[in-house]
Parts: C-alpha cells; sequence; structure tokens
C-alpha cells in the first residue's frame, strides 16, 4: 500500500461526488485502495463535501472500519459476540491474543497480522467464528486457529 | 450430474470451496451449481447431487467424502433434501428459494414464483398496495414490530418531491444471520420487494444499507442489483410499466449502532451514526429530510411472497397479533443451528430442545438469549413461552429479529450480563447521557458485585431503570433486557464471588 497523491484523492473524489451521502463511499473506497485514510486526504475531502475537517474527523473516528495508519498485510477479526463466547469464543479470543503477545487492535512484530475484534459474523450458527481479511472461517478450535494463524504469516 | 452447493457464507466457512475443488477435480463432466442455504447450517457444507429429479443431501461434507458422495456410497447420505425433518416441518414463504436455486439466476427465479407479486403491484394503485400490505398483517422483522403498512401509508401520505426506500441490512446482533442468508440466498426478492415498496408509496430511488462484516452479501447484492437492472426490473421502466425504481448497495463501516434506522440514515448520508430524537419520523424526514420507508432486510424480502399469494394467504398464518412466519435463528451452543421459518407461536422449548436437539457440548441448557445482545436471557423454566411479540413481551423480553443463542450450564451470567454493559459502551454513540456513561459505570457495578460487593446489585438495578427509560434509543434502553434478566433468574452467578471472598 502506498500513500496517495493529491491526484489519486482527485479520482477517488470525483468518482464519487454524483452519490448521494457520497462521504462513506469515499472513505471506504481511499482506505480499500491506499489501506488507510491518511491526514493528508482530510483537506481535499473536507473542501470538496464543503465540512469543516473536525466534522470529518469526526465521521472517520466515528466508525470502528477506518483507519488513520496501515494495519498488517492480514487483518483478523475475531468475533466477540453472544453465540461465539457461548461456544468458547472468548477463550480463544484471548489465548489467540496470548500467544501472539498482542491486545486487541494490536499488529504482530513482523507486520503480518492485525487483530481486531467484531461483534458478529452472522456465523453464529458455526461459531466460533473469524474472518481472515475477506474469507470468513468457521467452527474455530486452537488447532484450526493456528493454521491459519501460520498462513498469514504471524 | 447435476450437483448443488451452497455459496452461503456460513458454508464457506465451513469450507465448501475446497469441496467444490475436490468435486471439480475428480468430476469435470458435473455441473456444479452454487446456490444459499438451506438453512441446516450443522450439516454445511452439504452437497445435494440430483438423482431422478429429487435432489439427494450429503453433510456435513469434506474433502474425503468427496468419492463416497459421486458414486452414492458415502455415509453421509441424508436422503431426498425435502424428506429431511427439518425442510418438513417449516413454512417457507420468505425463504421459499434459498437454497433452492442459483441465486444470480434471475430466470430461475422468475421459474420459481419470483417477479409474479411485482407484476401484480404493477397493475395496482399505490393505495391498494399499502392497503394489501396492511391487511397481510406483516410487522417489521427488524425487532421492533411495527406494522409495515402503516409505516408505508405514512409515507404513501406525505407529500414530497422525492421519497426513499431504504433497507436497513445493518444485521448487527449476534444469534442473527437471516438476512444475510437471504441476500446471499435469493437477493431477487429483496430487491423485487424494494421496488414493490417503492410503486406503494412513490419512491423512485432505494439504498440497502449492507454491513462490512459481510463482504459475501455485499458482493452478491451488488451483481444482483446489476442484473435487476440489465433486465429491467429496476430503473426507468420497472417491467414496461412506465414507473421509474432504482437502488443502490451501501456499505457500513462497522458501527452497531447505525442497526437504528435514524442512525442508519446519518450513516448513509454521510454523518457520524449518532440516533436522532424522534419526531420527526423518518417516514416524514428521513434520508436527506426526505419521507423514507426504512424496513428490514426479511420485512422488505416477505413483500413479494404477500403479492404472490395474497395478503390473506400469509395473514392465515400466526399467533395473535403476530401474523404469518417468523424466521428463527438458531445459534450459539447447539446441537442444530441453522434457521428455521415457521408461523408464530411455535414454543421456546421446542425449538431449542426438539428442533435444536439441545446443547452442542451434551451439557444441560442453562439460558437462551432471544432477539439480540440487547434481549432477554431466558431460562429453562421459561420454555413454554410461545414466540410471538406480544407474548415474549409479557415474559419480560423480546423477539427482536427472532436470533436465539443457546448456552449450557458453563455460561457464567455475571459475565454475560457484564459483556452486555461492555457492548454497549463500546458501542453508543453517544448521543444520550443514559447510554454513553449508564453502560461505562454498568462495566464497573458489575465488576463490584463480582469482587462481593452486594451492595452494588441495588446501584446495578437502579442504573438499569435510568437506562431503560432516559435512553434516546434501543441500544441504551434495551442493554438493561440482558442484564436485569440475568441478574433476576440467575442470581446464583451474582453471589459466588462473595461466597468465596467470605
Amino acid at each position: 500500500m502506498t500513500t496517495p497523491t493529491p491526484d489519486d484523492i482527485d479520482a477517488i473524489l470525483t468518482e464519487h461526488m454524483h452519490l448521494e451521502g457520497p462521504l462513506l463511499p469515499i472513505l471506504h473506497a481511499i482506505q480499500h485502495a491506499f489501506g488507510h485514510i491518511p491526514e493528508t486526504a482530510h483537506r481535499p475531502i473536507a473542501e470538496a463535501l464543503n465540512i469543516s475537517r473536525a466534522e470529518l474527523h469526526g465521521v472517520i473516528s466515528f466508525y470502528h472500519d477506518f483507519r488513520a495508519n496501515p494495519a498488517g498485510r492480514h487483518v483478523l477479526k475475531i468475533c466477540r459476540a453472544e453465540a461465539c463466547q457461548a461456544v468458547g469464543g472468548a477463550a480463544l479470543a484471548e489465548a489467540t491474543l496470548k500467544k501472539l503477545g498482542l491486545a486487541w487492535h494490536g499488529t504482530t512484530a513482523n507486520g503480518a497480522v492485525t487483530v481486531e475484534p467484531v461483534y458478529c459474523l452472522g456465523l453464529c450458527a458455526c461459531a466460533p467464528a473469524v474472518m481472515l481479511d475477506d474469507r470468513v472461517v468457521g467452527r474455530l478450535d486452537g488447532a484450526r486457529m493456528d493454521a491459519l494463524l501460520a498462513e498469514a504469516g504471524a | 450430474m447435476k450437483i448443488y452447493i451452497p455459496m452461503d457464507s456460513a458454508a464457506k466457512a465451513l469450507g465448501a470451496e475446497k469441496v467444490v475443488a475436490a468435486i471439480r477435480a475428480a468430476a469435470p463432466e458435473a455441473e456444479i451449481i452454487r446456490t444459499g442455504t438451506r438453512g441446516m447450517i450443522w450439516l454445511e457444507p452439504l452437497v445435494e447431487v440430483e438423482i431422478d429429479g429429487a435432489r439427494h443431501g450429503y453433510g456435513p461434507a469434506t474433502v474425503g467424502d468427496v468419492a463416497g458422495i459421486l458414486d452414492g456410497s458415502s455415509a453421509k447420505a441424508l436422503g431426498p433434501v425435502e424428506d429431511l425433518d427439518w425442510m418438513k416441518r417449516q413454512t417457507r414463504l420468505t425463504f421459499a428459494r434459498v437454497g433452492l436455486i442459483d441465486p444470480l439466476d434471475l430466470a430461475d427465479y422468475a421459474a420459481h414464483g419470483g417477479l409474479i407479486g411485482l407484476r401484480r403491484a404493477i397493475a395496482m394503485s399505490g393505495a391498494e398496495i399499502v392497503a394489501e400490505v396492511t391487511q397481510s398483517g406483516l410487522r417489521g422483522r427488524g425487532g421492533a414490530g411495527f406494522p409495515t403498512g402503516i409505516k408505508w401509508k405514512t409515507v404513501h401520505d406525505a407529500d414530497a418531491p422525492q421519497k426513499y426506500i431504504v433497507c436497513n441490512a445493518d444485521e448487527g446482533d449476534s444469534g442473527t444471520f437471516a438476512d444475510r442468508m437471504i441476500m446471499e440466498g435469493d437477493p431477487f426478492t429483496l430487491i423485487e420487494g424494494m421496488a414493490i415498496a417503492g410503486l406503494a408509496v412513490g419512491a423512485t430511488r432505494g439504498y440497502v444499507y449492507l454491513r462490512s462484516e459481510y463482504p459475501d452479501a455485499i458482493a452478491v447484492m451488488r451483481r444482483a442489483v446489476e442484473i435487476a437492472r440489465g433486465a429491467g426490473v429496476l430503473g426507468a421502466d420497472v417491467l414496461g410499466s412506465g414507473r421509474t425504481f432504482d437502488m443502490e448497495i451501501r456499505v457500513g463501516a462497522g458501527a452497531y449502532v447505525c442497526g437504528e434506522e435514524t442512525a442508519l440514515l446519518n450513516s448513509l448520508e454521510g454523518k457520524r451514526g449518532v440516533v436522532r430524537a424522534k419526531p420527526p419520523l423518518p417516514a416524514l424526514e428521513g434520508f436527506l429530510g426526505r419521507p423514507t420507508v426504512v424496513n428490514n432486510v426479511i420485512s422488505l424480502a416477505t413483500v413479494p411472497v404477500i403479492f404472490e399469494k395474497g395478503a390473506e394467504y400469509y395473514a392465515d398464518f400466526g399467533l395473535g397479533r403476530s401474523r404469518g412466519t417468523v424466521t428463527l435463528q438458531i445459534a450459539g451452543n447447539v446441537a442444530r443451528g441453522g434457521l428455521f421459518e415457521t408461523a408464530f407461536g411455535i414454543t421456546l422449548g421446542e425449538v431449542v430442545n426438539d428442533l435444536g436437539g439441545g446443547t452442542m457440548t451434551g451439557r444441560p441448557v442453562k439460558a437462551v438469549q432471544v432477539g439480540g445482545p440487547l434481549g432477554a436471557y431466558v431460562p429453562v423454566g421459561n420454555f413454554d413461552v410461545p414466540l410471538g411479540y406480544e407474548e415474549l413481551d409479557a415474559k419480560g423480553g423480546l423477539l427482536g429479529h427472532a436470533g436465539l443463542v443457546v448456552f449450557d450450564d458453563s455460561a457464567d451470567m455475571l459475565q454475560m450480563a457484564r459483556f452486555a454493559m461492555e457492548f454497549c459502551a463500546v458501542e453508543s454513540c453517544g448521543k444520550c447521557t443514559p447510554c454513553r456513561i449508564g453502560a461505562v459505570r454498568g462495566v464497573e457495578t458489575i465488576d463490584r458485585i463480582a469482587a462481593g460487593d452486594r451492595s452494588a446489585i441495588p446501584l446495578l438495578t437502579d442504573l438499569c431503570e435510568t437506562m431503560k427509560d432516559g435512553s434516546l434509543c434501543a441500544l441504551g434502553g434495551f442493554t438493561p433486557f440482558p442484564v436485569m434478566s440475568a441478574l433476576t433468574h440467575f442470581p446464583n452467578d451474582f453471589a459466588t464471588q462473595k461466597e468465596a471472598a467470605e
């Protein structure tokens, strides 16, 4: 992932300005392309939408998905919600974090994996569930989690 | 040879893609059709092989089972899927096509009753469409249970240059996956339902606000909208009617509170997902201040079948003021988890013990959380309660989106109560004080109880009263349901630390 140039930001803005309520699609597009929403993008977005930078900061910081800094090469989202807890999800999450020596939102030292909490992946009948990037995995146990982490290079 | 394999996320999460690859390698001549899931998640990946016109199931399938499935010798054989007890006992109206058809095959959709409802609606006036929905008794399946027809009438009667249909697909409640299942398994039914809603109220534009945690559903819905547009189901001339309706898929950004309709509208507008005070109702001042129908996925996806079969047909199912079918999602620590669509009125005990087969671990059931993270923990003693909006309300619970999360006797209900408060603190939008501050104080107060301070129990009760009465929306207002139900029904879990300390 690189840092967007002013032209990159302009291109994304141009692509989305015709939408009703374009801000979230713009933020998603920037993050999708560059892995995060850098500070340098704030001013052009705010100007294009005629909102203050404070308002923009308020929006970006409100949503769990948007990052000010890039994540690791892979993002592992571990579900913390009730259905996963009912089948040992909390213990699995705790063991995984301990093993990686991370707290929630932390990234492994080699930059391979960022671990995030997520509240429900809709896989409640095959819990515990996680999502590695965009790929869902259900009925996880310690061994399958280890395999997943190894695959991600953690 | 025709082989059907789900592409639903739950099937994928359990290894469907590996099974598909193995079948492709072993039987390159076989025609593989990807479908939604039948809802029997404990059997996923469920491979169905068409034999003499009937679809025979094999599941849960692994790569090692493929050879046996292809030659019919597999020990995982279940017989014809339609004859399975789980399928036969259901009344599948909303989910009739899910698991049956290729979700992105519009012709197959039409061959299975799709678009009949929309064609019928095109021949009706807006007021007639609204009356049909009112007559069906359909109530909001998102949780609040507000009569859909009344909401539509308000928007229909409003005078405005632009109106909107907004589908709430921000299915954030743990234990619920019906929205995801239908969007991945039968997306055209949601599109058709939204088009009918548009014709009813005079809205030409629609949005689906779909949570980012559902990448598969987003991909299927986006593709389905393109296909529908290409086929003239959406656009400037809906099925040649001369009427306009088009729609767009918008992706959320990980905020649970955006499942609350006014927060959702703010988010859609590009603002912080902060709850708005009501009134004004979204039906009068919704998206961009215009009259807006905001309905849950299942509510809108049920509209086509109501128009296909008629309001009377739909209303004939159900119990009391809960008409039609409820899409139960059986989840958590349960032997047979999945989606089961049935008329309202089935008891909780029947669902958990009979359909679900008790816990997955084989230990006794301790509690079932009904209706998501804001729903009450129902003890086994209340298993005779019939599942209906008013019936659960009378027992101090709420049906919500009809998700049921089963816990065995190893669950620590104090920890579950603490989690409810912690979740509320993480996800609070911050607009109202009882929710923003109350949830934080709730976690602290439960920690005091856990440390043996019994004097904190009345404090927690009092705090819950304040949150319930003073919060702006259901997040702060209903978090007391899981907390107080845990405290009321499982007092021992709130006393153990104290005894240990003594």
